[in-house]
């Protein structure tokens, strides 16, 4: 099937760029986006992924704005003492840098894929999926603290506004859930590629499937460490 | 095109982009660090937050490489999200000023 495009010259379907490539790919009778059917409901899960978060951040903001007690502040609650001196915020900065960690050895681990690399790919993905490890063991470490010395609650805490602890409990609890399912769903796919499941077939799409939810676990982060502890 | 133009890529690439990354999160932690209050801090916040949410799409999930049918079914929906941001702000606002008037003493 040809396209007979606005300057008059045919081209194939599918090949057709920008807002006209939109139409064409939607209209043509045929299958909308050529990408792995994985990939794109993948795509479409991290969509609606996205809308939940969302909604548990815009809470948070609801909440955030309409107390009249005054919020604890977050560089003082999430600081840690190095050496007797407190550093705000510290345990919160190196688990940021960790998941970053995490998302770079990702991406590379998608590139080996791509090349067929069946050895680093596997490694790569167990290191991404070491990162991610000590990501909730480090959140494990801050909900401890944060329940037996500040004594938090989701209904309460002795700092300020009430609401503080449920928006901390569930906005990071959805996140770290999300994170422990990362983990494994990565173990999973790593130790299939190190035992030659894909080279079999010669298709390492998954390994982009699953980068792309850890990448997005990353990104949820990001929005989290703006909103909730810096803001 | 999409996702095969990604085999091309060198690693370097994502070295890059994994060394901008640390960058911008160290800058947005120095500004918490450094107390930068008011407008300028939820600027600067908000800017960094953007610019690795963008980097972290656009090149580690490979959108960048995709067709735009398949930017668009996934970039344009959340853009619903800035209407209840919106309302949301507006009732929380509006439950403060209540609140303020009927329950402080």
């Amino acid at each position: 099937m040809a396209v007979e495009t606005m300057t008059g010259h045919i081209e194939p379907a599918g090949v057709v760029e920008g807002l006209a490539g939109v139409v064409t790919d939607f209209s043509s009778d045929k299958q909308a986006f050529p990408v792995p059917w994985g990939k794109a409901m993948m795509w479409i899960f991290l969509l609606s992924d996205t809308f939940i978060f969302s909604c548990f951040l815009v809470s948070y903001m609801h909440v955030r704005m309409s107390t009249t007690v005054p919020w604890p502040n977050p560089s003082e609650v999430f600081a840690l003492s190095l050496g007797g001196q407190p550093i705000p915020l510290i345990l919160i900065a190196i688990m940021t840098f960790i998941l970053i960690s995490s998302s770079g050895t990702m991406a590379m681990a998608v590139n080996y894929g791509y090349r067929r690399n069946r050895g680093r790919t596997a490694a790569l993905m167990l290191i991404t999926a070491g990162f991610g490890a000590t990501f909730v063991g480090m959140q494990a470490f801050e909900w401890t603290k944060l329940i037996t010395e500040e004594g938090i609650r989701p209904w309460g805490n002795p700092l300020g506004a009430a609401q503080f602890g449920s928006s901390f409990f569930m906005i990071t609890g959805f996140h770290g859930l999300h994170v422990s399912a990362g983990v494994i769903y990565l173990v999973v796919v790593a130790l299939k590629v190190w035992r030659g499941d894909y080279e079999r077939t010669g298709n390492y799409e998954i390994v982009e499937i699953a980068g792309l939810y850890w990448h997005f676990v990353d990104l949820v982060w990001v929005f989290i460490f703006a909103f909730f502890y810096l803001w | 095109m999409s996702a095969h133009e990604g085999t091309q890529h060198p690693i370097s690439v994502y070295l890059w982009i994994w060394l901008a990354l640390f960058v911008l999160s160290a800058l947005s932690y120095s500004v918490d660090y450094f107390h930068v209050q008011g407008l300028l801090r939820w600027t600067l916040i908000i800017v960094f937050m953007f610019l690795k949410a963008g980097l972290i799409v656009s090149i580690f999930m490979h959108m960048k490489w995709e067709r735009m049918a398949l930017k668009l079914v996934i970039l344009v929906p959340p853009l619903c999200l800035l209407v209840l941001i919106g309302l949301m702000a507006i009732e929380g606002d509006y439950t403060f000023l209540t609140r303020s008037v009927a329950f402080t003493p």
